[in-house]
């Protein structure tokens, strides 16, 4: 595979759609027909060149694989540098999976400027591969702050009612971490000397300053996981953004939080890490088992799934900072997972929201009666959510319980609350949406799920199972990764522990 | 030590500008009535193009002349491009304005020139008094400008407004002068860097310092730093938009260079003396950029509060007080130029039948019903919010990272939240032009306009392809200012 740039051809191809897409001319209707083609194709060539970098990728190494360098800002040891290791390739996979299914699922919801908005997502695309294979700080930075503007705009445009707030809220709030986060960068750049991120992994950084950089990093990701209490754009920003804009940010743009913490928190600054710990857990607990109870009381479907994210992203920050291969390992299949389902429960919801433009969990009952495939559909999605051993939500909720375990058995009992009180609230959805009697007029005539539709699904419902019966697919790849982050970190704390000892002595 | 030359070749640029413009004053003074004020802006277009290249062919890497009143570098090249490159494209985008708004006299074309001029000087000064000379002549050609349009009662206000303010910060300049040259005893800037680093630290004048004071309240009125910015938003709302277009660039970075160079040259070893109030006067600016602009309805007047916040940024740079600090403003400077031309460009169209309109919700919907203007004014904004991958990014990133080197943290973190609360009102107007319902449109941008608008947007959006030759001119100019 050597020579040829794949990593840069699947972040760019996108952009390549976008702009083909941008030079169409024609009456309304004709280009968004060209544009809905266009972008489909092209996310789905997209979607198969990271299918080769899966095939290609080593999974027995730890390194970085695929990796590509040239000279961007000459003089400043600044460099255009991609490379995935086991911890990004699969978020770059869940990027280029997730997207044309959002463009296959607003083929007919999207109707008004159908070409902006495929060019939104593509561009979307590219922003999103881009910030997984980021190897140095200012293209990662570049990559993941971009993201906001096609976000903004998905949101602002093709939203619900209160769209522009929504879209204000998430801007606004994404935008104050992560200018926080520049600076880190921007110190971490000065005190290595240049910008790769291996090279500022290797770095031992003092204490002190440690703690400022780990802080300003945590402004950045807690606002994007989203952890409690800085959660609150998401619920706003799911329920008014279009559905697939809501997949995007579930799916993916939420584990650029995750993922930060695993890149940069951890590896970088594993002294603060260990320091705030007590922290992460804490603000972690609260979300798995607050935000839970507030899902259980939501009448809104999108408003309930959010909250379930918050509550699984508080799994995910329990699991990276126990600092164990299994903790760790599940925080990245619970990311993997949470991708998959979470979408796949908005996309859930959009299916009958195109239908009865209400998203009131009260206007629904019965739809069972009508839509089998749907009640089907749903319900691996729910039972996925909810952890049931053989789904992909399974492995990664217990792997993080057993990191959790080792480190602190109060954390684990804590957190593995939310098993039972995301079953509660998911049960309780699903009884009230899909059981029961049809009891309004307007949904006796309601229509099972089209063949884009299952189109749509068949895949996710797969990769669910796929995920829970052999997680080994997904688990091995990642591990030599993981193994090589955790033995950096023990390593570098022991230096910084020697060099205190000299001090005292 | 400096080289001293005695002859006037570094100075060709400016020599070969006071010139022509004297001569394109006298042929429109005896020509006939007829389509002057077109052939004199075309005239003085190509002007300030070959002026341009005259630049670039003699100015030496360091260069003093005329007894060390006025030096040519590298650092003077970059700023007097950008001034150039500033006041060419905004004559470009007013040719039709003036004639359509009933400005078109040939007098227009001839004080830019002037005014143009003066910054140049102001770029290359080495000397107080070549300093004020220079400020003079660009100030007056300035007041003239704002009150072009004289039958308006805001135009002529506006210029009312901008001569009594400009003279009392002339009047604040001189008098810090005149006391710095009381107590050090010259006026010559090498010779005050000598003196002043002499000086033990700490043992400096009283009078001195309170010299230094006035000058740097002086240049912050030049600059329309808070806390002397109150002019700025009446100018830039009265004045003929292609003047507050100019106002917006070509004066504000002739007098950031000048307050760079006078902060970093002369009184650069007082800095410990100098530093807090730099850092006192960037923060307040950010934060009544950020704060005021939120409620404004006039986007001349939202640009005026935005261009006082960008000044803050800039002056985060001066702060730093060392090279990557002048590095940073250079390129602050340069990303600043192409924002705002861009703007005002999307400003100038904003023209229904024929009738200029100024207000913010006048874009409402614009992304349909003139979606060229709508994407590239999406794209200035995103980028003065300092948004990736935009120019303006790159123009806060090297800034700030001077304040990171030089330890000023607190004063990085306020920069970047202010750049938070400033982002609101930025993507508000991205709000109102891409979430709103359509209002009846605008009429098509005419040629000059829209070639300036697509270039900024080329340049602003692109930046980030090309932007390191322009780092590297940075990095080269901001050690020739250093090493003095």
């Amino acid at each position: 595979m050597s020579g040829f740039p794949i990593l840069t051809v699947t972040t760019f191809l996108p952009l390549v759609g976008a702009l083909f897409i941008l030079v169409q001319r024609g009456d309304e209707e004709t280009v968004a027909r060209v544009s809905r083609y266009a972008a489909l194709w092209a996310s789905l060539a997209t979607f198969a060149l990271s299918l080769v970098i899966w095939i290609g990728f080593d999974p027995a190494s730890a390194k970085f694989q695929f990796v590509e360098k040239a000279q961007w800002i000459k003089g400043y040891d600044i460099n255009y540098y991609m490379g995935v290791d086991g911890i990004s390739l699969f978020f770059v996979l869940l990027s280029t999976l997730l997207t044309p299914l959002c463009i296959l699922a607003s083929w007919e919801s999207i109707r008004t400027r159908v070409r902006e908005y495929m060019v939104a997502f593509l561009a979307l695309e590219t922003l999103m591969v881009g910030t997984f294979c980021a190897l140095d700080l200012f293209v990662f930075y570049i990559f993941f702050e971009s993201v906001l503007i096609p976000m903004f705009l998905i949101i602002g445009v093709w939203g619900g009612p209160r769209r522009v707030y929504s879209a204000f809220k998430f801007f606004l709030y994404t935008l104050l971490g992560s200018v926080l986060m520049l600076l880190a960068i921007l110190a971490i750049y000065r005190a290595v000397g240049n910008a790769d991120i291996p090279a500022a992994m290797a770095h031992q950084f003092p204490k002190s300053m440690q703690t400022w950089l780990w802080l300003a990093f945590f402004a950045s990701f807690a606002v994007k996981l989203p952890m409690w209490p800085v959660h609150t754009w998401l619920p706003d920003a799911h329920v008014e953004a279009p559905t697939a804009g809501s997949v995007i940010l579930a799916g993916v743009l939420l584990k650029m939080g995750g993922y930060g913490f695993l890149r940069f928190s951890l590896p970088m600054l594993p002294d603060a890490s260990v320091y705030f710990t007590p922290l992460i857990y804490g603000l972690s607990i609260v979300a798995v088992i607050y935000t839970s109870l507030v899902a259980l009381a939501q009448d809104d479907m999108k408003k309930l799934v959010a909250y379930s994210s918050v509550a699984h992203m508080g799994f995910v920050t329990i699991g990276t900072f126990t600092l164990t291969m299994q903790g760790i390992q599940g925080a990245i299949f619970q990311m993997l997972s949470h991708g998959v389902v979470s979408a796949a429960l908005f996309l859930c919801v959009g299916v009958v929201y195109d239908r009865m433009h209400t998203r009131e969990i009260a206007r629904y009952g019965g739809l069972v009666e009508r839509m089998p495939k749907y009640a089907f559909t749903f319900m691996v999605f729910m039972l996925a959510s909810v952890g049931l051993p053989g789904t992909s939500g399974f492995v990664g909720e217990v792997l993080v319980l057993f990191g959790a375990f080792q480190v602190n058995t109060w954390v684990c009992a804590l957190a593995a609350t939310s098993m039972v009180l995301g079953a509660a609230y998911m049960l309780v959805v699903y009884r009230r949406v899909v059981f029961g009697k049809i009891e309004r007029a307007d949904l006796r005539s309601i229509l099972d799920m089209n063949l884009r539709e299952v189109a749509v699904f068949a895949p996710l419902i797969a990769l669910v199972f796929l995920m829970g019966v052999f997680p080994n697919v997904f688990l091995k790849p990642t591990e030599p990764a993981v193994a090589e982050l955790i033995r950096n970190f023990n390593a570098q704390r022991t230096a910084a522990t020697d060099v205190q000892g000299d001090v005292k002595r | 030590m400096i080289p001293v030359v005695h002859n006037p070749v570094p100075a060709s640029a400016e020599i070969f500008l006071a010139l022509a413009a004297m001569a394109l004053l006298m042929v429109g003074a005896f020509w006939k009535r007829g389509a002057q004020a077109r052939v004199a802006s075309v005239l003085a277009l190509s002007i300030l193009a070959v002026a341009g290249v005259v630049l670039i062919g003699v100015t030496p890497p360091r260069n003093v002349i005329f007894h060390g009143q006025f030096i040519a570098d590298h650092f003077a090249l970059f700023m007097k491009l950008l001034i150039l490159i500033g006041s060419g494209l905004t004559l470009l985008m007013s040719l039709d304005y003036i004639e359509r708004e009933g400005m078109a006299r040939f007098e227009y074309p001839v004080l830019v020139l002037f005014a143009t001029l003066g910054m140049m000087m102001m770029v290359s000064a080495n000397d107080l008094i070549a300093l004020y000379i220079g400020i003079e002549l660009q100030s007056l050609s300035l007041y003239v400008v704002a009150a072009f349009k004289r039958d308006e009662v805001r135009s002529t206000e506006a210029g009312l407004k901008y001569f009594v303010l400009g003279a009392l910060s002339s009047g604040m300049l001189l008098y810090g002068a005149s006391l710095v040259y009381g107590f050090a005893g010259s006026t010559n800037f090498a010779v005050l860097a000598k003196l002043l680093a002499q000086g033990a630290p700490g043992s400096t004048s009283v009078g001195l310092i309170v010299g230094v004071v006035f000058v740097m309240a002086g240049l912050a009125f030049k600059v329309s730093a808070v806390p002397f910015h109150m002019w700025t938003p009446d100018v830039y709302e009265g004045a003929p938009t292609p003047v507050t277009a100019f106002f917006a660039v070509a004066p504000k970075i002739a007098a950031i260079s000048l307050f760079t160079r006078v902060m970093m040259g002369p009184f650069g070893p007082l800095v410990m003396e100098w530093r807090q109030i730099v850092v006192a006067v960037a923060i307040a600016s950010m934060i009544l950029g950020a704060l005021a602009a939120i409620n404004q309805t006039n986007i001349k007047r939202l640009m005026a509060y935005s261009s006082i916040g960008h000044v803050g940024y800039a002056l985060v740079g001066l702060a730093a007080a060392n090279p990557s600090g002048v590095r940073g403003i250079l390129i602050y400077m340069a990303t600043y130029l192409f924002m705002n031309l861009g703007t005002f460009a999307c400003i100038l169209s904003m023209k229904r039948q024929g009738k200029m309109v100024e207000t913010i919700a006048d874009l409402a919907g614009l992304a349909r019903s003139q979606s060229k203007v709508a994407y590239a004014l999406a794209i200035f904004m995103l980028s003065m919010i300092g948004l990736p991958p935009f120019a303006g990014f790159f123009g806060k990133l090297f800034v700030f990272l001077a304040a990171i080197e030089a330890g000023l943290y607190a004063l990085a973190v306020i920069g970047m939240l202010t750049s938070v609360v400033g982002a609101y009102y930025y993507i508000r107007i991205v709000k109102i032009m891409f979430m709103e319902e359509p209002a009846s449109p605008f009429d098509r941008p005419q040629g000059q306009v829209a070639a300036v608008m697509g270039l900024s947007a080329i340049v602003t959006l692109l930046f980030f392809v090309f932007c390191w030759p322009l780092f590297y001119a940075a990095e080269a100019a901001a050690k020739v200012l250093i090493g003095s």
